[in-house]
């Protein structure tokens, strides 16, 4: 099969609720699918694999145009939340509150299950060394499963023939 | 519509060697697209697997996911990688006589 030896790399660089999924539902997809998967973490993608934080990822509803009130369940086509109301205090924890509950009821599991999900299934999980020495983490900060603390130099060579997708 | 002969019986299967009609399915048959899936032998824990798709697939209509399979059949991701390696999701759903998984987790 031409698909035996096709290898994917995703790079997770940042550390929102929102940017947190794409590399977790893609790696997924991609092991359903026998194609290896090296995921690495580097600066605030970091939050995803800090087991301190990885509960509390969160989405800010300021200067975030997608963000709708609609989001909220009210009948208000396009109409934005205001950036005004987005800075009182709470907003990004009602924001956040939103998207995981409608994850929950769609049964998409948290980040925290997804990384487990996918170390089970063979995904090989790094940090990026400098951004780990920049925040001043060490390798029990983060979730199990994570392999290594690697350079970025180390990256190119452990993602020879892959294909690469920056998150 | 395509078809093709598994294990002494005529079958109708889609390009991608998915069967289409789930009825025309049995154990034999299962047996020889393990095979072709580079399973050589379904062992109880394969069956068990095998077994919770089909049942799943007649009350959905289609082949469970990965998650719904780990959550659902009791068994581990780890397990169910093992079982079927290099690519779960398509094998299982091929060797239960199922189309492709819908939906992403």
């Amino acid at each position: 099969m031409a698909e035996e030896n096709r290898k994917i790399a995703f790079i997770c660089s940042k550390g929102t609720l929102d940017m947190a999924y794409p590399a977790l539902v893609m790696g997924w997809a991609a092991l359903g699918n026998g194609i290896d998967v090296t995921i690495f973490f580097t600066f605030w993608g970091l939050d995803l694999i800090n087991k301190h934080r990885v509960d509390h990822l969160e989405i800010a509803p300021v200067a975030n145009t997608s963000m709708k009130m609609s989001l909220m369940g009210l009948n208000t086509g396009n109409l934005g939340i205001p950036n005004i109301m987005g800075v009182l205090p709470g907003m990004t924890a009602f924001a956040t509150k939103i998207m995981k509950d409608k994850m929950q009821k769609l049964e998409v599991p948290t980040v925290r299950e997804y990384l487990e999900m996918l170390v089970d299934g063979g995904a090989k999980l790094y940090a990026c060394k400098m951004s780990v020495d920049m925040f001043g983490l060490k390798k029990e900060d983060f979730v199990e499963g994570v392999e290594d603390i690697v350079t970025a130099g180390d990256f190119m060579d452990m993602t020879e023939g892959a294909q690469i997708i920056f998150i | 519509m395509a078809t093709r002969v598994i294990a002494g019986k005529t079958v109708q299967v889609n390009e991608e060697g998915f069967m289409t009609n789930p009825a025309e399915w049995d154990k034999e048959i299962a047996v020889e697209l393990a095979k072709e899936e580079g399973i050589s032998e379904l062992t109880e824990a394969h069956w068990k697997v095998i077994e919770f798709c089909r049942e799943s697939a007649k009350t959905s209509g289609k082949a469970p996911t990965l998650r719904q399979i780990t959550t659902g059949a009791g068994v581990s991701t780890k397990e169910l990688f093992a079982l079927f390696p290099k690519g779960p999701a398509k094998k299982v759903a091929r060797i239960a006589g199922l189309g492709k998984p819908e939906g992403c987790v």
